[in-house]
């Protein structure tokens, strides 16, 4: 008599996941998510206590580009301004526009990956199409292009812009992931005891997807962070709109570069790098927790 | 009383650029009330799509399923009739929801209790009538806090949550230790009796259909070889391929030395590089033909469903005891 | 096969295995067996009882977090020299591994390499192993081998995919074979399969242990199959063994309450229609320090020093042993059939 059995390939005995309540213990546990977390928290404090924190970063001071002092902990900038100043504010700008972009991105390539997903047949192919259009135009081009195009639509179409580019390689992820969960047993005892299917998409495939688009979320603020840098140095923001693309962008026009103001513009770039390196730990550290298998081990001597 | 009724179920699955592979091929039987039927057969023999047809997962290419006599049934009232219970006790829990919600969910969905205390209420019956005691502690624990065999045990209140008459159990117990078995089948065979179900086993395991079953049915290949009482069909096999299953299961009834004069005679009866054998793909004749040890030139053309017992229907050209070789092929 | 209690071809002592994290995990606790040369020796148990675990101890293929804390494996040749496996380091272990032991992992037939050939698998087995072998050579032993098993040799051109389930558990058997080890680790082998095809498995295995003259160390839970088919078995519960002897006496007379139970876990095909039972409850936690006997809180005769002492293996006849309480109490007690309800 014999059946296949559960591979007995020896596994640990899984710690609790990370979903419903109290994850953020056993999250914390992780060293890399820790790190991240404190990290972006001291940006996010940063922008919301930016006003109190600086002076007005428009005020034009009689200190014309001076290196840090105590007066200007940054230093100025060409036309006078407090580097800090700007600094502190741009943050707010930055991460609003990068939250946005994220958000929207995220929830669009939801509805398209978990939709077409599901759907299957006709909807799931007009769909798969649309991403794959969207996917295999060149990013930076189209970026520029549709940029270009709404110059002076203020933030909004910056964030726009980035999420219409980056939501199309989310929506394949969770596409093919739902795909995946689609024939579950669980996914089918639902069907069989007749479920409707909006609901199961909803309550049964949904919650098995939150880690990946909670990745999938983090990934996207980091590209729309980077993304509108890029689109600011270029020239292609809206310059009253203060972020460290922005900074970046006029320290460029007024060749601290050359000039050698470093103050003006390594302070931004740092801040850039820093908080993407702040949102990627926290991503490494929660597949860390919520994947055992993915988990730092130390070698058994 | 009948309560499901197959007619001539058939399902083909269609290939690319080739002709539709036809898993189950013109299955015909009945579910009774309080009744076990043991549905028997290796792995792409066409048992799990039979199941599948049954809970409406996979449309059937063609034939009728009939529920309780009635004509046709509408898609909530079949749903309701007809549940399922899947083979691995692993897969068929939501890892994201807690037990409770896997029961409350079929009740609400299938009007058998309100929403709030009413369904928690149910819900927990539920899970005492399956032994998952204490219930309130149950009902809030994930699927990774309980093993398999509790697993199992959730998935089998979840499908009587709805008030079946039909349980479909695909291969219950195969992936489960085999200590913990008899007791989810006992739990199953208790609950049949109880609550008046018919119950539909599908296994590859002869002994435990044989234990559990009134009546066995043996599929190979989609097609039912063979039929009847489950001690005839199991103790007294007609059918080439049923007494070829019946013999491969260890016996500890047969004593080591039996088994292996028993393995000397399959050795010495079997020719060299036979593994190929299985893979030759016929045409309209009997399937078990390049396996079959008593093939014939008759074997060619499909075989005739003979009666050769009361109840015991097999689909071969032999009419006799194999063991006399006198054999009726005038059909 | 030699009754000789002598020629032990491998020796384990003492192995205990442990699985590191934040709650280390007990999965093999002092456990110990020989195999003597030409053998089918048997290790039954369920899920998590440590058999697996076991054998990959054994085979060298623990990986972290899995630690061996203690033990040794010897291996003796024909000429009685010994050879400390667990002491093998580098191109030692390496020569030894496949030559010496080989190991059929469960569902092996889904390791084969799916974009190259069956023979150019075995192609790879002699280039590491025997380097002097010329292509010719090579290619002739592969259908040499795929012969042995009872496949076409033709098909050593043939890609994984191409074969049934239980063609490739075939070849995986014959690549364990490949290099004529002298002992062969089969880990759930044919539990995959169809039954009718693990019978012809399991008789071409039996075949090949008749004209090579290999040992065999079997680990499955299918208890009933290893009483047919070893010649001594072990079985394995919670990390430990508890019953340990002839196959036969086993099968006549299982001392242990565990074995009792699991034996009746299989209802015979042709026997009596009987009150089927299985074993009630489900296998302690391996993190959890086990006071007593690790199966007390199951079986049906545990008494006064179940619960507070662990017993150990007790010689019950020549070569067979059980680890209970029944047994060392003085012979006194009440004997397991005895208690047993009908």
């Amino acid at each position: 008599m014999t059946a296949p059995t559960v591979p007995t390939v020896p596994t640990l005995p899984t710690t609790p996941r990370a979903t419903g309540r109290g994850w953020l213990r056993p999250a914390l546990r992780s060293r890399r998510f820790a790190a991240g977390l404190a990290l972006l928290a001291v940006f996010v404090l940063t922008a919301a206590l930016g006003p109190w924190l600086a002076d007005d970063p428009n005020a034009f001071t009689a200190d014309l580009g001076q290196a840090p002092s105590g007066a200007h902990w940054l230093g100025t900038t060409q036309t006078g301004q407090d580097v800090f100043a700007q600094l502190v504010v741009s943050a707010r700008g930055t991460l609003l526009i990068g939250a946005a972009s994220a958000l929207i991105a995220t929830v669009v390539s939801v509805v398209v990956g978990i939709g077409g997903g599901f759907l299957g047949g006709l909807a799931d192919e007009a769909l798969s199409l649309i991403s794959n259009v969207f996917l295999v135009i060149p990013g930076l081009p189209l970026v520029i292009v549709v940029s270009a195009y709404v110059k002076g639509g203020g933030a909004w179409s910056t964030i726009l812009v980035i999420a219409l580019t980056s939501w199309a390689a989310s929506a394949r992820v969770l596409r093919a992931q739902t795909l995946s969960l689609r024939t579950r047993d669980y996914v089918l005892a639902a069907r069989v005891y007749g479920e409707k299917r909006w609901r199961i998409v909803l309550v049964e495939i949904l919650p098995n997807e939150l880690a990946i688009i909670v990745s999938q979320f983090i990934f996207a603020v980091i590209f729309a962070i980077l993304t509108q840098a890029g689109l600011a140095f270029l020239g292609l923001a809206d310059p009253s709109h203060l972020t460290w693309g922005t900074m970046l962008y006029f320290a460029q026009n007024a060749e601290a570069l050359t000039s050698g103001a470093w103050w003006w513009f390594i302070p931004p770039g740092l801040c850039i790098a820093a908080l993407g390196t702040a949102l990627s730990l926290i991503s490494f550290g929660l597949d860390e927790v919520l994947d055992p298998r993915l988990r730092v081990r130390k070698v058994s001597p | 009383m009948t309560a499901l009724e197959v007619r001539n179920l058939t399902v083909d699955f269609p290939q690319r650029g080739r002709v539709p592979f036809r898993a189950v091929d013109r299955v015909s039987f009945s579910l009774h009330a309080g009744r076990t039927l043991a549905l028997v057969g290796e792995s792409g023999s066409g048992k799990s799509t039979v199941v599948r047809a049954l809970s409406r997962l996979v449309a059937p290419t063609e034939g009728e399923v009939r529920l309780g006599g009635a004509r046709r049934t509408r898609g909530k009232e079949y749903r309701r009739a007809v549940q399922m219970v899947f083979q691995d006790p692993f897969a068929s829990l939501n890892p994201a929801h807690t037990v409770g919600h896997h029961l409350i969910r079929p009740l609400l969905v299938n009007g058998r209790a309100r929403r709030g205390a009413d369904a928690e209420a149910k819900a927990q019956e539920l899970l005492r009538s399956v032994n998952l005691t204490p219930a309130d502690d149950m009902a809030h624990k994930r699927p990774y806090e309980l093993s398999g065999g509790q697993r199992q045990r959730v998935a089998i209140a979840r499908a009587l949550a709805p008030g079946p008459g039909v349980l479909l159990a695909d291969e219950p117990v195969s992936m489960l230790d085999v200590s913990i078995r008899l007791e989810i089948l006992g739990l199953l065979d208790r609950l049949k009796d109880e609550r008046g179900l018919a119950l539909l086993y599908v296994t590859h395991d002869l002994a435990t259909a044989r234990h559990f079953a009134s009546e066995v049915m043996v599929m190979y290949r989609g097609e039912i070889v063979e039929r009847g009482p489950s001690d005839e069909v199991i103790l007294a096999p007609r059918h080439p391929y049923t007494q070829a299953l019946a013999a491969a299961a260890p016996s500890s009834a047969a004593g080591r030395a039996r088994a292996r004069a028993a393995r000397a005679e399959r050795l010495a009866g079997r020719a060299r590089r036979d593994a190929e054998r299985r893979e030759v793909v016929v045409g309209d004749g009997c399937r078990f033909r390049p396996r079959c040890p008593y093939a014939m030139d008759a074997c060619t053309r499909r075989p005739p469903e003979t009666e050769v017992g009361p109840g015991h229907r097999s689909l071969c050209w032999l009419r006799t005891d194999t063991k006399d070789s006198v054999v009726d092929s005038s059909a | 096969m030699s009754d000789d209690a002598d020629d032990v071809v491998l020796r384990a002592e003492h192995i205990s295995v442990t699985y590191e994290g934040e709650r280390p995990t007990h999965a093999v606790r002092d456990v110990g067996f020989e195999l003597r040369r030409g053998e089918l020796l048997g290790i039954a148990g369920e899920s998590g009882c440590g058999k697996s675990t076991l054998a990959y101890a054994v085979a060298r293929m623990l990986g972290p977090p899995a630690r061996l804390t203690e033990g040794r494996v010897v291996h003796r040749d024909r000429a009685g020299a010994e050879t400390d496996l667990l002491a093998l380091e580098g191109e030692a272990l390496r020569s030894f591994r496949w030559s010496r032991l080989s190991v059929v992992f469960q569902s092996a037939m889904n390791a084969l390499n799916p974009v190259t050939t069956v023979g150019r698998q075995f192609d790879d087995i002699f280039r590491a192993h025997r380097p002097r072998m010329r292509r010719p050579e090579r290619y002739e032993r592969a259908r040499a081998l795929l012969d042995m098993v009872g496949i076409d040799p033709a098909r050593v051109r043939a890609y994984p995919h191409e074969l049934s389930g239980g063609m490739r558990q075939r070849v995986v058997i014959a690549m364990a074979l490949a290099l004529e080890p002298e002992i062969v680790i089969m880990d759930e082998p044919t539990t995959a399969l169809d039954v009718v095809v693990q019978r012809e498995i399991l008789d071409e295995v039996q075949r090949l242990r008749d004209d090579l003259g290999f040992s065999v160390v079997f680990i499955t839970h299918d208890l009933s199959l290893l009483l047919e088919i070893s010649d001594r078995l072990a079985v394995m519960y919670a990390g430990s063994i508890v019953e340990y002897g002839p196959a036969e006496r086993i099968a006549a007379d299982p001392a242990h309450p565990y074995t009792q139970g699991l034996l009746r876990s299989f209802p015979d095909l042709a026997g009596e229609r009987r009150a089927l039972r299985g074993i009630p409850g489900s296998p302690p936690d391996l993190r959890e320090a086990l006071p007593g006997c690790p199966f007390a809180a199951r079986c049906e005769h545990a008494f006064a020093p179940c619960a507070t002492t662990p017993p150990t293996l007790v010689p019950l006849a020549p070569g067979t042993s059980a680890a209970c309480h029944l047994h060392t109490v003085a012979r006194t007690g009440p004997r397991p059939e005895e208690g047993r309800q009908p």
